[in-house]
């Protein structure tokens, strides 16, 4: 068994959320779609709340404090990541996109990504396409193609519902487990490390 | 070790009072400052250069000539010059100009400033940054080096047969820091010159200063230039100080809540845990700087912001006084104390001439010249016969 980590990043702000309840989901079919292709996951799990302020000081000094740094390294060093928003307004929530915005335009490039968003109603269920598919499309993040919306009435289950929440949680996370599988564990980037490129190379203009 | 203070020039309200300085009076008050830097025994003065308001110093050696004129000991320097948005012609003459006007009393750190606009302004793309620093730093040193100059790069229009003039004083151009808070490719640039590496040490906690510091001298002695030990590192750093530590934190509270640049966000208390901010009382303020050589070694510049976010005049004076009075001389005894004897001073001018073997004058003096009618040769010769 290999062992890789999945980072479950939930922007929900109640306790309980139904955010987290939906990333908690994801995460349990995920970590069991892994389980079956031989991977043991390590689970981290981000609650924003707890970073709204840090998030927001980020804003103004330009830098991450101490437990938000954690946080993003966290985020940014896990082999997959879940992100998970409740819908405000017809997008993601201002908290869920501050986080991302905080990070390093690289830092997700290439990691395998997962949506979810919750909402009152399915009216808001296309957010995940028109708002969250772009957002990490910009960050070149490899986003597996479904994305799990739940509506309150998803939680009732049975036939009014299509009863797929259930069928959707476990599709994406199948696919995500796939993407996590066929790849080499995330190695570590060191700013620091010894330039790979010579400052003779950088003044050639290379 | 050198101490001093530096200014980015900022016309701010004093938050206070409601009241905001017009650019005449900040600007006279930031004369003020430096005078009073050498007055009460400090070693250093930089001056920011900005291209928007609400700072006025768009021309430091302008600025700095002025201070050269009114002075006799203080070392003239910048915080920052950009090196990516000026052209690196106008740098090498403007400041060898200042450096003759102040009698070697200069040295200068480059930046590439942070001001998306100015780049369009002057003509350049911010996504070039680091490729402007690399390319016009490399000019700008063959100009001060070279005394006749051909060249041709991506960023400016190519030289044929150009000497920047004057030449370096005494043959030695001006010492060059180069400043950088996050980009370990400007820390490369001065490790690899065996030039300064200066961190603003302001923004950030002390545990990236320390990886950025780590990493330069860690390639200073890669490329040649002496061990990690002796690359020459200098910080910033931002104090406010009351001889009681309460009123220190009372009384610059609201200039905290309001500044500019982080107010509005984390709590005095916070960014003074976070970063190296202190507030308090003299010896705070020692015990906390003599604790930045811990992550940093043994370093050889250290300055003071403590002119910004609409202070008045009259406190910023205050903190100079309790500067020369209490906290330097104490940090002199103590950092000098504990300095190996093969970590090198902070450079002057006359340690780098003495270093080169002593002054040479370089003029440059052209041939068939209309104005003094003597040809290079002869004024060789002239020299030669004297």
């Amino acid at each position: 068994m290999s062992t890789r980590t999945l980072a479950v990043v939930s922007a929900g702000l109640g306790t309980p959320s139904s955010t987290r309840l939906l990333a908690d989901r994801l995460t349990a079919a995920t970590v069991a779609a892994l389980r079956e292709r031989g991977i043991t996951a390590t689970v981290e799990v981000v609650e924003l709340r707890e970073h709204a302020r840090d998030l927001a000081d980020h804003l103004l000094t330009g830098f991450a404090n101490e437990p938000l740094r954690a946080t993003v390294d966290t985020v940014t060093g896990a082999d997959a990541v879940i992100a998970v928003t409740p819908i405000f307004s017809a997008s993601y929530s201002g908290l869920f996109k501050t986080f991302f915005d905080v990070l390093d335009k690289d830092a997700l490039a290439g990691t395998p990504v997962l949506m979810g968003a919750t909402a009152g109603t399915a009216r808001h269920s296309l957010a995940l396409e028109h708002a969250l598919r772009p957002l990490f499309a910009y960050l070149r993040a490899t986003v597996v193609p479904t994305a799990v919306f739940a509506a309150s009435e998803d939680w009732a289950g049975g036939e009014g519902t299509g009863g797929a929440l259930a069928d959707r949680v476990d599709r994406a996370a199948g696919e995500l487990a796939d993407l996590v599988a066929g790849r080499p564990p995330a190695a570590p980037v060191d700013p620091f490390a010894d330039p790979a490129t010579s400052f003779e190379d950088l003044l050639r203009g290379r | 070790m050198q101490f001093g203070v530096f200014t980015v020039s900022d016309i701010t309200q004093d938050p206070t009072t409601g009241r905001t300085p017009s650019e005449a009076e900040r600007l006279q008050a930031v004369l003020a400052i430096a005078k009073k830097t050498e007055e009460v025994g400090l070693d250093v003065f930089a001056l920011g250069e900005h291209h928007n308001p609400p700072f006025f110093s768009s021309s430091p050696t302008t600025t700095l000539a002025w201070i050269a004129a009114q002075t006799s000991t203080l070392q003239l320097s910048t915080a920052t010059t950009l090196i990516t948005t000026n052209d690196p012609v106008k740098i090498a003459e403007d400041y060898a100009m200042l450096q003759h006007l102040a009698g070697g009393r200069v040295d200068l750190t480059l930046g590439r400033g942070n001001t998306g606009p100015v780049y369009p302004w002057f003509g350049q793309d911010i996504r070039n940054g680091i490729e402007l620093a690399v390319e016009n730093y490399a000019l700008l040193r063959r100009l001060w080096t070279e005394d006749v100059v051909d060249w041709q790069g991506k960023f400016r229009t190519p030289l044929q047969g150009f000497t920047s003039t004057p030449r370096p004083l005494d043959g030695v151009p001006p010492f060059v820091w180069h400043g950088s808070i996050r980009s370990p490719q400007i820390a490369e640039q001065a490790a690899y010159y065996g030039d300064g590496f200066f961190h603003n040490h302001i923004f950030w906690p002390p545990e990236h200063t320390q990886r950025m510091v780590e990493f330069y001298r860690r390639r200073f002695e890669h490329y040649g230039h002496g061990s990690a030990d002796q690359a020459i590192v200098g910080l910033g750093g931002q104090v406010f100080m009351r001889k009681n530590s309460q009123d220190a934190v009372r009384e610059f509270r609201p200039y905290f809540d309001n500044a500019p640049v982080y107010g509005h966000g984390p709590s005095l208390e916070e960014f003074s845990s976070q970063t190296p901010l202190t507030v308090g009382s003299p010896q705070q303020v020692i015990e906390r700087t003599l604790g930045f050589r811990e992550y940093v070694g043994d370093y050889q510049r250290q300055l003071f912001l403590i002119d910004h976010a609409g202070l008045p005049l009259k406190t910023v004076l205050e903190q100079l006084d309790l500067l020369g009075e209490e906290v330097v001389p104490v940090l002199r005894r103590e950092f000098a104390a504990r300095k190996p004897a093969h970590v090198p001073d902070a450079p002057t001018h006359a340690a780098r001439v003495a270093a080169a073997g002593g002054s040479r004058d370089l003029t440059v003096h052209a041939p068939g010249d209309d104005v003094t009618g003597q040809a290079r040769d002869e004024a060789r010769e002239e020299v030669e016969v004297r």
